[in-house]
């Protein structure tokens, strides 16, 4: 009698964890699936060849977003030209030669502590640091250096965590047979941890393409006719293009606003969605 | 093929390979003279060893005489794979580990300064416990010690690749998919091409650590007929808790044990393995054999 009770009420407890675990799982889905939709619901009607052929024209009321595509690709490149070499050889230093001692542990810190500054503050930094103190200006470098600071702690992060999923085992293998330390990085331990590294790198870049608060006092502005020439430009970006308009255009245009947000969305989707199936194509063929 | 690995190593064949360096084959030249005999024996004078301050290991006192089969044994923790390391100075990687005493292979001191870890290495392959080949193709992972010797001519890779998959069995299992990825290989399989993997430098030496504890029993006894073949041409040192598996395949026996926590362990006895399983002089030994501990 009280062996049935006991599974009976195991079962209904079984239940409940289940709906609830489900629920929440679900729960996500359909926000994600609702801010999706909302986007490109209310942006669709904007993208047609002139909206992305075309400069913004009464100030981003009419006409396109051609230069705000062209400055939000110039300056994702440039950060990642700059935050990947640093935050890769970085990441293999604190995996695969940093002792354990005092120094590493602050490093460490650093690197949790700049991960956790807001990305206004950045913004004030690379302000006083590379518009004024170097000299940059305001321009697409000094919002490239801003965004490598933000997004350095991700890339140092995820390329750790992938060289650390990598067994000790084949380290051990590749020095027994005479490799020395460096050619067992570049030969086994890079080459299996590049499908991790590559996938934390374009999230952190993701981020950084999508930020308006590092790029808003170093180098984005409100209205540009040119693309942008070199690395000294101004440049007009997606995130800031949405954030202007709302906030200094009276009578702004829905449908274009909404548009330039479904851009933005898409075109980090499709990067990520590329790494995600790489990823998985290297796994399905690499098991530990 | 044996019979192949025998004659490049013992006649003038290592000398005028075309792979070598030339400081590689002016080395193999000096030793060949300095000792005329066969190469591949190592001794131990004293040997010691401390992780930090505990001291782990102390006083051994071995020899290695070449083209044989020396088993390690012991209960786990006695520092049978401690020692091992020594033999390769793979400890030094681990960082807070002192060796003392005195190791030499052919003669030559391997903890001096005239040694270089990369080519003792090179010299001294080893197997690991658990099949750990490379996320790469069968053919790549066998390549990849003479690629780091420097080796580039794809004829060359080809004959090496094919005589080290044999050496280790594993060849007419495989040489139709060498560029098939070695991840998709059985257990043992994998560790037969481990094995491959450390005969394609050459070495005089290989050392195994427990190379079939995580295997079936007919990997196991596929690993167990390769050292065997395998003795003909280099010398093997293997760690295993197996003691029928020590009893099958070694011409000799060194039998090791840590007495308690604090104490370091220490060589209680070495000697012919036929002797050592059949009355063996220490009666630590016998009763380590006949498990009554351990």
């Amino acid at each position: 009698m009280s062996r049935t009770s006991r599974t009976r009420r195991a079962r209904s407890a079984e239940a409940v964890a289940r709906i609830l675990t489900g629920g929440a799982a679900l729960g996500v889905v359909a926000v994600a699936l609702f801010v999706l939709g909302y986007i490109v619901y209310n942006g669709i009607g904007a993208i047609d060849f002139t909206f992305l052929t075309d400069v913004p024209r009464d100030r981003g009321r009419e006409g396109g977003i051609l230069p705000v595509i062209v400055g939000t690709i110039w300056v994702t490149t440039a950060t990642a030209a700059l935050t990947l070499p640093i935050g890769v050889l970085a990441g293999i230093y604190l995996s695969e030669y940093a002792p354990r001692n005092l120094a590493t542990r602050a490093i460490r810190l650093a690197i949790t502590n700049m991960a956790g500054v807001p990305s206004i503050v950045y913004g004030l930094f690379g302000l006083a640091a590379f518009v004024l103190t170097a000299g940059l200006g305001r321009s697409i470098i000094a919002s490239a250096l801003t965004l490598t600071c933000m997004t350095l702690p991700v890339v140092i992060t995820a390329t750790e965590e992938a060289l650390r999923q990598i067994p000790q085992d084949l380290r051990q293998a590749s020095l027994a047979l005479g490799a020395t330390r460096l050619r067992t990085i570049y030969k086994v331990v890079l080459p299996a941890a590049a499908p991790g590294i590559i996938t934390g790198s374009i999230l952190g870049l993701a981020r950084a393409a999508g930020e308006t608060a590092p790029i808003l006092f170093t180098g984005a502005v409100f209205q540009m006719r040119r693309l942008p020439e070199d690395l000294s430009s101004q440049f007009m970006s997606l995130p800031y293009h949405i954030y202007a308009q709302v906030t200094s255009v009276p009578g702004w245009n829905r449908t274009l606003v909404w548009g330039t947000a479904l851009v933005l969305v898409a075109g980090v989707s499709v990067v990520s969605v590329i790494a995600a199936l790489w990823r998985s194509a290297q796994r399905r063929r690499v098991k530990w | 093929m044996v019979t192949a690995l025998l004659l490049e190593r013992e006649g003038a064949a290592p000398l005028g390979a075309p792979h070598m360096h030339v400081r590689e084959a002016a080395e193999v030249a000096t030793r060949d003279e300095a000792s005329s005999t066969i190469r591949g024996s190592f001794s131990l004078t004293g040997v010691s060893v401390a992780y930090g301050r505990d001291q782990v290991i102390e006083g051994v006192d071995m020899e290695i005489p070449p083209r044989s089969v020396t088993a390690l044994i012991g209960p786990s923790g006695c520092g049978k794979s401690t020692l091992l390391r020594c033999l390769n100075r793979m400890n030094d990687e681990l960082g807070n580990v002192t060796v003392g005493g005195r190791i030499t292979l052919d003669g030559v001191d391997i903890m001096g300064k005239a040694m270089d870890p990369v080519e003792l290495r090179m010299r001294v392959g080893q197997v690991f416990q658990r099949p750990n080949p490379f996320p790469m193709s069968i053919y790549d992972n066998v390549a990849y010690g003479p690629r780091t010797q420097g080796i580039r001519r794809k004829a060359e890779l080809d004959a090496l690749v094919e005589e080290s998959l044999k050496g280790s069995a594993l060849w007419d299992e495989v040489k139709k998919s060498l560029k098939k990825h070695a991840f998709e290989l059985s257990g043992g399989q994998q560790q037969r091409l481990c094995i491959a993997r450390a005969l394609a430098t050459k070495p005089e030496v290989i050392l195994m650590d427990e190379p079939a504890s995580a295997l079936d029993p007919i990997s196991t006894q596929q690993i167990e007929d390769t050292i065997a073949k395998l003795k003909d041409s280099v010398t093997i040192v293997i760690v295993t808790h197996n003691m029928q598996q020590a009893a099958r395949i070694s011409d000799q026996t060194a039998f090791m044990l840590r007495e308690s926590l604090e104490a370091p362990a220490h060589l209680i006895e070495i000697g012919d393995t036929k002797k050592m399983f059949t009355n063996p002089d220490d009666p630590r030994t016998e009763s380590y054999i006949t498990g009554r501990f351990g």
